[in-house]
């Protein structure tokens, strides 16, 4: 998918003295996963439908730090925060989407107590949001009786209470949504946390994601949605290990949103 | 004779009180071999949090059978307490049944009763539960000892205590029947007057002898189970309160950040920053590999754990097989706090820290690197326990003060360093995405 504008960035919006709304972190996975990109374009074509006036860091942004500081290395970390936010308060960024619930919840619970004071809200919330006030609509009817799931992601609910944002993106569209047996605060992880995405994982009986994959295939829906892009990976890859992936795809709420404008 | 037995309950009883008095001074000494925290801002929300989850039991409801059961020995428990004053205001003057003559007095103590009936076959549940039915997280392995003992122990005690309440009435009742002195007519009472029917032809003199004996078995029961809490899980009745006011009030997802890191980060960004010096004056050590290295905080959790499991039933780690334990991480932490307080006669002095450290020879890598911080073992704490961040404070230690990560990780931290990003992709094709 090609967006159709020119999305700019800070530096750009800086030298023509200008302002955005909202600054969106599109994150390392957004930036550079293959699968990830295609979330970052579907929310970047939502937002400029939307009206929204939001500009990107590019080449400017740099990792959040989250999995170094869950894998333990404070300093990495902290050097990463005290890099970006002096970077986000040059351009005086006062508030910030992201399509990732670990950015997210490092942005707005891990930096103001090293001095980054933002209002940061995740792309479900956003799409919520201007789905509300009507600036976004969903028409078409292209999930019309389609049985959807969702995937609680950790860094959403369980650390930051985001649990009704995505499932109202769901609501909005005329399919029949189905909870998964464990949800909200009892939604089992993906794997993917704790900076687990980029090691082996420890021995032992079964592998996360194939679990939690089996659940969302137990509840016959053949979509499964998802609100982070790391949850995405292990899904997606879960159901494929289960030998259902041409039954069952995993989406992004943002992808599914925008596969539904008309 | 009644002031034989004044003195002798008053001895009873400063001792009983007197070495629990002293044992929650050493719990308090040996909490604040921590590190020191800052968990007292908010107090408001904090007075909330512990009236909502320790007072309300808020987070009980979530398996509705143990939430039922506990709520009916909690409030049992804190009811039949306010009989307690009484039974004590009798020992220490030599009365008997001091509030006999208050209006309301039979329907108070057919309260009690009717409570101490419902704890009798709660507990037995609870027994059932453990050792019939073997619920998975309360059979588990990491129990066998002491633990598994400790836990039939506090449910054998609570039996015990209801039990010699209600023979006490019985027998107290019985004598009223048959007019005996200094036991004035206020009975009989609902549960106890069932068992009063075994006792139809017993006679005076042994119906003293069973009232009496239960009635000092009581409440020496009561002060020696005061006594036993320092040595069982079971001290959550009292820790549960400052555990949930000190837990995490601010959204879970937030880890806290290093206060030492920050000013390193800070001078290497801008050398001449002026930075407050750090507390201690020596050198920090990042992170934790002994339990005084963590936040004293987190020495409150850990002896307020009642090894409930449902920090490890919910953790997707154990789920699939892998070694961690969320419980095991908190029994550790306390365990080795308490060796410390055994082997320091002083704990406010030069402190002996042999034995087996809280990292490495209690809790090992293998069990820290399975960890997902999904934060569903502190979400699932009834009482706001936080492992992961133990989990995490030792993490830190391994990555910060031995560079042991697996070497995946250290990959990843190599590229966030030189890329910005966990993947060795270039830092400026960043807004690539726009023209795939």
């Amino acid at each position: 998918m090609q967006t159709d504008i020119h999305i700019p960035t800070m530096a750009e919006i800086a030298a023509q003295q200008g302002q955005v709304e909202v600054l969106f972190w599109v994150g390392c996975a957004g930036s550079f996963d293959q699968r990830a990109m295609r979330i970052t374009q579907s929310f970047a074509a939502l937002m400029q439908k939307a009206g929204v006036r939001f500009a990107i860091l590019g080449t400017e942004e740099s990792c959040t730090g989250d999995p170094a500081k869950r894998a333990g290395n404070e300093f990495l970390f902290q050097m990463q925060a005290a890099t970006n936010i002096q970077t986000l308060d040059g351009y005086g960024i006062k508030k910030i989407v992201t399509t990732c619930p670990h950015c997210f919840n490092t942005l707005k619970n891990e930096y103001p107590s090293l001095g980054g004071n933002y209002e940061v809200v995740h792309h479900t919330q956003m799409l919520q949001s201007l789905l509300d006030e009507g600036k976004l609509s969903v028409s078409g009817g292209a999930f019309k009786g389609k049985k959807i799931t969702y995937h609680d992601a950790c860094y959403l609910g369980r650390a930051n209470g985001v649990y009704e944002a995505p499932r109202a993106l769901i609501n909005h569209l005329e399919a029949s949504f189905v909870e998964m047996k464990r949800c909200k605060s009892k939604g089992l992880c993906c794997g993917a946390g704790g900076a687990q995405m980029f090691k082996e994982s420890e021995p032992g009986t079964a592998e996360i994601n194939h679990v939690r994959a089996a659940e969302a295939i137990d509840t016959q829906a053949t979509i499964i949605a998802a609100a982070c892009p790391f949850c995405n990976t292990m899904m997606t890859d879960g159901v494929k290990q289960k030998n259902k992936d041409a039954e069952v795809s995993v989406l992004d709420l943002a992808e599914i949103i925008h596969q539904a404008q008309s | 004779m009644a002031i034989g037995s004044q003195i002798l309950f008053a001895l009873l009883f400063t001792l009983g009180v007197g070495l629990f008095v002293r044992n929650m001074i050493r719990l308090r000494q040996t909490i604040f071999l921590g590190r020191p925290a800052e968990v007292g801002d908010q107090p408001k929300k904090r007075w909330q949090q512990m009236m909502r989850v320790a007072l309300g039991q808020s987070k009980m409801g979530a398996r509705w059978v143990p939430a039922l059961l506990h709520l009916v020995v909690y409030v049992g428990f804190v009811i039949i307490n306010i009989e307690v004053l009484e039974i004590v205001l009798d020992g220490f003057l030599g009365t008997h049944r001091l509030f006999a003559q208050m209006p309301g007095y039979g329907f108070l103590i057919n309260t009690f009763e009717v409570l101490a009936l419902a704890v009798v076959i709660a507990v037995g549940l609870f027994w059932v539960r453990r050792n019939v039915l073997h619920v998975k997280r309360l059979a588990h392995g990491e129990l066998n000892g002491w633990p598994k003992m400790d836990a039939n122990l506090i449910l054998y005690i609570e039996w015990f205590l209801m039990g010699l309440f209600l023979l006490m009435n019985a027998a107290d009742s019985q004598l009223q029947v048959l007019g005996a002195a200094h036991y004035p007519a206020v009975g009989p009472w609902a549960i106890s007057s069932k068992i009063q029917l075994l006792m139809a032809d017993w006679s005076v003199s042994t119906l003293v002898a069973v009232e009496r004996i239960a009635w000092w078995l009581h409440i020496a029961g009561i002060l020696f189970f005061l006594n036993y809490l320092y040595y069982s899980k079971h001290l959550h009745i009292l820790l549960a309160f400052p555990n949930t006011y000190y837990a995490k009030i601010s959204a879970l997802g937030g880890l806290s950040n290093n206060a030492d890191v920050q000013r390193e980060v800070a001078l290497m960004m801008d050398p001449s920053a002026v930075v407050p010096a750090s507390d201690s004056g020596v050198p920090p050590s990042f992170g934790a590999k002994d339990v005084t290295d963590l936040s004293w905080n987190y020495l409150l959790q850990a002896y307020s754990c009642t090894e409930c499991g449902r920090c490890t039933s919910e953790c997707p780690a154990h789920q699939t097989g892998k070694k961690l334990s969320p419980r095991r991480v908190v029994m550790q932490t306390r365990d080795r706090a308490q060796e410390i307080a055994q082997q320091n006669k002083d704990l406010t002095g030069e402190l002996d820290l042999s034995g087996a450290l809280l990292l490495h020879d209690r809790i090992t890598p293998e069990e820290l690197w399975a960890c997902t911080t999904c934060n569903a073992c502190t979400d699932a704490c009834p009482i706001g326990i936080d492992p992961l961040s133990i989990i995490m404070e030792m993490r830190r230690y391994l990555v910060m003060e031995e560079s042991s990560a697996p070497l995946e990780l250290n990959n990843m931290m190599g590229t966030i360093e030189n890329n910005g990003a966990p993947w060795p992709f270039s830092q400026m094709d960043r807004a690539q995405w726009i023209q795939k």
